[in-house]
């Protein structure tokens, strides 16, 4: 029982009630939020070497013991992912600090992006169901506001449509909840896996499995995507990128802990199976559609789309490896997405546009951006030694050892196009002919120097996952290690 | 009494999806609030329905209702208050700044 589990929730939450009462003090608002996510990346930091060497932390709210009151539970994987979250969400507040504009800052930006953080950490780290819709809705709130931020039309018409499909995915989740709270008679979620693991399969919890795998799809994006190109891409670059780098991922989390813990591998009803052609779609799809687009942001959402497919394809295989596979390049595609996002910013940014035809010749301005983009594609693509190839590595060898040769077909037809693509899209871009006029004025078309650093911190921090693959191989089997063993979460809420 | 309500949550759903498949926002909103409502009905009616007993009186009461379902329903109320507002002033700012709500021209305008 430690109250370091809770740490990732509460101080990006207080950090954002804090920030409420300096509305019109931009600077002071930049300053405590970044002051805020430093101290929670530390306190993440500080969870995932606790658990690491302890093993899983608890906290049973207020005192309440597991199967009564709500847990949080950190195992490995879990604060893994909330130290990578965190980190990464650093990355977007350095750059959105004044290419947001004064507008934005000035009407809360700030504070939606902590609380935005907070819903996220407190998604990976709640053990029960029910304060996982909670903390869901935390993060869909906080994303509807910072999508809408500046009201432009597009804007507008993009929430709409991002905020009808999240809604009613929501209502399904409850519902879910009320028939798995009637029929099982808990929400916690070690005890949901013991006793689904005693109740068998059949009948009702056959279609409940479905109507969370339909849920969490909707969220991560998974077959379900037909929201996500169109949403991401009307905000700005920073809200892109957060949004790329986080949302979708926790969806995924929630669908991995779903068919790994409450309804295993092996658990009557094959939802493993569905999750395996879902995967397939997608990546197929989302290859198409990288493919067909020819604007920067479109490109990169439909790359967002074509790594959800490849962590389904891990989660559907189920294996040790596959897993440990998937958690690695979880990590890997939360820094990379962000990075991407960044630099699509700024790309935009320096064209004055976003298509793909109206832009061209921009190493001989932005020489570093253009070679941090082309490193980036590489590590999304999977290039040895950048972090992309040691995740999508294991995905494939967990794949092919399990005998879906099929879906690692695909996997690695579709690593291709992404990298088709993107070079596809560096070439266009920074190679290409200049065109004879900027669009906008040129003292708008400047990148700082401050961005660019914040850009290339970043990228380095990519490079350094890529050659630190060892590290990163063995925390991923430790992730997976409590991943394909319920009973170690089960026991560990338990002994508190 | 159960069947009554589950016929209940059950027309509140259909009427809810149908309405949320309309043109208009307005109507998308209030099948939205009306999909939320028929699932808070169901929460109430999965937990078992009991007459005549208070949620919780104390360690020796000698019969009560769960309490679990009630409090989850009050949180979902509060989401869905919180989030069916901000959809209300969206749709209004949409219907503001693009001078429709029907959801097809919303579509078109903004492409343009």
């Amino acid at each position: 029982m430690t109250n370091l589990v809770v740490l990732p929730l509460l101080l990006p939450l207080c950090t954002a009630v804090l920030l409420l009462f300096f509305k019109e003090k931009v600077i002071l608002q930049r300053l405590i939020s970044a002051a805020g996510i430093a101290v929670t990346a530390a306190a993440s930091a500080l969870l995932l070497a606790r658990a690491g060497s302890d093993g899983m932390q608890t906290l049973a709210m207020g005192g309440w013991a597991a199967p009564f009151g709500i847990v949080f539970a950190a195992d490995f994987f879990a604060a893994l992912l909330v130290t990578a979250a965190s980190v990464t969400t650093g990355f977007c507040l350095a750059y959105a600090m004044g290419t947001v504009g004064p507008e934005r800052e000035k009407f809360y930006f700030y504070p939606f992006l902590n609380f935005l953080l907070a819903g996220v950490n407190g998604s990976f780290l709640t053990g029960d169901l029910f304060n996982l819709f909670v903390c869901f809705e935390v993060m869909l709130i906080s994303s509807y506001a910072l999508l809408v931020l500046g009201g432009t039309k597009r804007q507008l018409k993009a929430t709409l449509g991002y905020m009808l499909v999240n809604i009613v995915s929501s209502t399904l989740f409850v519902a879910g909840v009320a028939y798995l709270y009637g029929m099982i008679g808990t929400l916690n979620m070690a005890q949901l896996s013991a006793r689904i693991a005693e109740a068998g399969s059949g009948g009702m919890l056959d279609v409940l499995s479905v109507f969370f795998l339909i849920v969490f799809s909707l969220k991560a994006g998974l077959f379900l995507f037909f929201w996500l190109p169109e949403a991401y891409e009307a905000p700005p670059a920073a809200v892109s990128a957060l949004f790329a780098a986080l949302l979708t991922k926790v969806g995924l989390y929630a669908l991995i802990r779903t068919f790994t813990l409450i309804f295993p591998a092996g658990h009557g009803f094959a939802a493993q199976e569905w999750i395996a052609w879902m995967a397939g779609a997608t990546m197929l799809l989302g290859a198409a559609g990288a493919l067909a687009s020819k604007d920067v942001m479109r490109i990169l959402n439909y790359n967002i789309v074509i790594s959800v497919g490849f962590l389904a394809f891990g989660l559907a295989v189920s294996g040790e490896k596959s897993l440990q596979g998937a958690v690695f390049y979880l990590i890997h595609d939360m820094a990379v997405k962000a990075l991407l996002f960044l630099l699509a910013g700024m790309m935009i940014r320096a064209a004055g546009s976003g298509r793909l035809d109206e832009m061209g010749g921009l190493i001989g301005r932005l020489p570093l951006v253009g070679w941090m983009f082309l490193v980036a594609s590489l590590a999304a693509a999977g290039i040895p030694p950048l972090s992309g190839f040691g995740g999508k590595l294991l995905l494939v060898q967990g794949g092919l050892e399990a005998g879906s040769h099929l879906l690692a077909g695909i996997s690695l037809a579709t690593s291709l196009v992404v990298l088709y693509a993107l070079v596809r899209l560096f070439m266009r871009a920074f190679w290409g002919e200049a065109p004879a006029s900027l669009p906008i004025p040129a003292e708008e078309a400047r990148v700082s120097r401050a961005h660019t650093a914040c850009a290339a911190a970043l990228c380095l921090l990519v490079v350094l996952m890529g050659l630190g693959s060892e590290w990163m191989v063995q925390a991923s089997a430790e992730a997976a290690r409590t991943l394909v063993s319920p009973s170690d979460y089960i026991d560990a809420v338990w002994k508190e | 009494m159960e069947l009554l309500l589950a016929l209940a949550v059950g027309a509140l759903f259909g009427v809810g999806v149908y309405m949320i498949l309309a043109r208009s926002l307005l109507r998308v909103i209030l099948g939205l609030s009306l999909l939320t409502h028929s699932v808070h009905l169901l929460l109430l009616t999965m937990s078992g329905l009991k007459r005549g007993a208070a949620p919780l009186l104390g360690e020796h009461a000698e019969r009560y209702v769960d309490p679990l379902p009630q409090a989850l329903i009050l949180t979902s109320i509060v989401i869905s208050f919180g989030v069916t507002s901000l959809y209300f002033v969206l749709a209004y700012k949409a219907y503001k700044s693009i001078g429709t709500d029907d959801t097809e021209q919303l579509r078109r305008e903004a492409n343009d």
